[in-house]
């Protein structure tokens, strides 16, 4: 493979420090979550129950509708499966990344911690990515989740909403982070960030399309300029070699310390 | 609403969430061959985290304004190739900037 062999001590660091941007966006919106929680009248020990069990935020969100609305479980359990089945096809697209030297076993807590956020970092490694990596980031980006949700959950005046405001980008920024550079190098790539875009915005504003759940629409989207990219242009990959995937071509060298300035 | 019946709803949630996310991680025990399955997987986290940027990024502050300006300081910052947290923290900046100079207006 050409490539030096990163250790697990490495991968682990290498998460936690990837984590911290996570960290940051997690604040803003767990803090509102907690606000709201305590609002409707839900201790702030159940709220950072649910936020450290779910670890969603779409999904954490809905289901707080319903336990104040006294829905069902049954429309609990649907709501939930919709809005985070977007994880769904994360998960599958992350198994195929993941390193297949390492334990299975593995793979049970790193599904816990599988959110667009940790899921976005970990598909941006270069070649294959260890279990410790998103361990590393679960490290550091969950207590970010709960500890937000419990600031809150204390007190909806401690954080002022413009800090909100600007925490609540930290996130996009990131994944423009992610999106951006790939696409620079990469046609294909560029089309489906566009495409993306487009249809997400129609998804937003256009009439009836606007109907459709947030969930649901990432996943329509995903499927359809994923689905034709792949039809279209598929990876001419044989083995999966991190060389040949034009995700990133600095695959052979590791930089400890360095994320996605690999193409510098 | 009994306490118990807010645990059993929590347990809900957990359980369904953690389903969704585990099973397709862990049921596939050969890697997948088929090109075009595997393409469709490389161009998913594309697809993916671009229908969920735009346009939210724009409509997740205060102000639209604010909004696009964090759009544009994320692209600039993430086209130059810096790293994660950096673009993170550059579209932050753009959001308090802005936000703080229209509030002068």
């Amino acid at each position: 493979m050409g490539q030096h062999e990163i250790s697990k001590g490495q991968w682990f660091a290498k998460g936690m420090r990837d984590g911290i941007p996570i960290a940051l966006g997690y604040l803003a919106v767990s803090f509102t979550f907690g606000m709201m929680v305590v609002k409707d009248g839900i201790g702030i020990g159940q709220a950072v129950l649910i936020s450290m069990t779910n670890v969603t935020s779409a999904g954490q969100f809905a289901g707080l509708d319903i336990i104040i609305g006294s829905g069902t479980y049954l429309e609990m359990a649907l709501t939930q499966l919709v809005i985070n089945l977007r994880y769904s096809l994360m998960a599958f697209s992350l198994s195929q990344k993941m390193d297949r030297r390492e334990s299975w076993l593995w793979r049970y807590p790193v599904a816990f911690g599988i959110t667009d956020e940790i899921f976005a970092i970990s598909v941006s490694q270069p070649g294959k990515v260890s279990a410790l990596y998103n361990l590393g980031a679960m490290a550091i980006a969950i207590p970010g989740w709960v500890l937000g949700t419990l600031l809150g959950g204390i007190s909806g005046k401690l954080m002022p909403p413009f800090l909100i405001s600007a925490f609540s980008v930290a996130i996009y920024g990131m994944f423009m982070q992610i999106i951006i550079p790939p696409a620079k190098e990469n046609k294909t790539v560029a089309f489906v960030v566009g495409g993306s875009m487009l249809m997400s915005l129609g998804f937003k504003y256009l009439p009836y399309l606007n109907k459709v759940s947030t969930g649901f629409t990432v996943i329509i989207i995903t499927f359809v300029a994923a689905g034709l990219a792949a039809v279209l242009k598929p990876v001419e990959n044989s083995d999966n070699e991190p060389s040949e995937l034009p995700i990133e071509d600095a695959g052979e060298h590791f930089r400890s310390g360095e994320s996605g300035d690999e193409n510098e | 609403m009994k306490m118990s019946d807010i645990y059993m709803y929590i347990l809900v949630m957990a359980v369904v969430t953690y389903l969704v996310r585990v099973l397709p991680l862990t049921v596939f025990k050969k890697e997948i061959t088929n090109k075009y399955v595997t393409s469709f997987l490389y161009y998913v986290p594309y697809a993916c985290l671009a229908a969920m940027t735009f346009p939210a990024i724009v409509t997740a502050t205060e102000t639209p304004i604010s909004g696009i300006a964090a759009l544009i300081a994320a692209f600039v910052s993430s086209f130059k190739g810096r790293s994660l947290l950096e673009s993170a923290l550059w579209a932050c900046a753009a959001v308090f900037v802005v936000e703080r100079v229209i509030a002068f207006i």
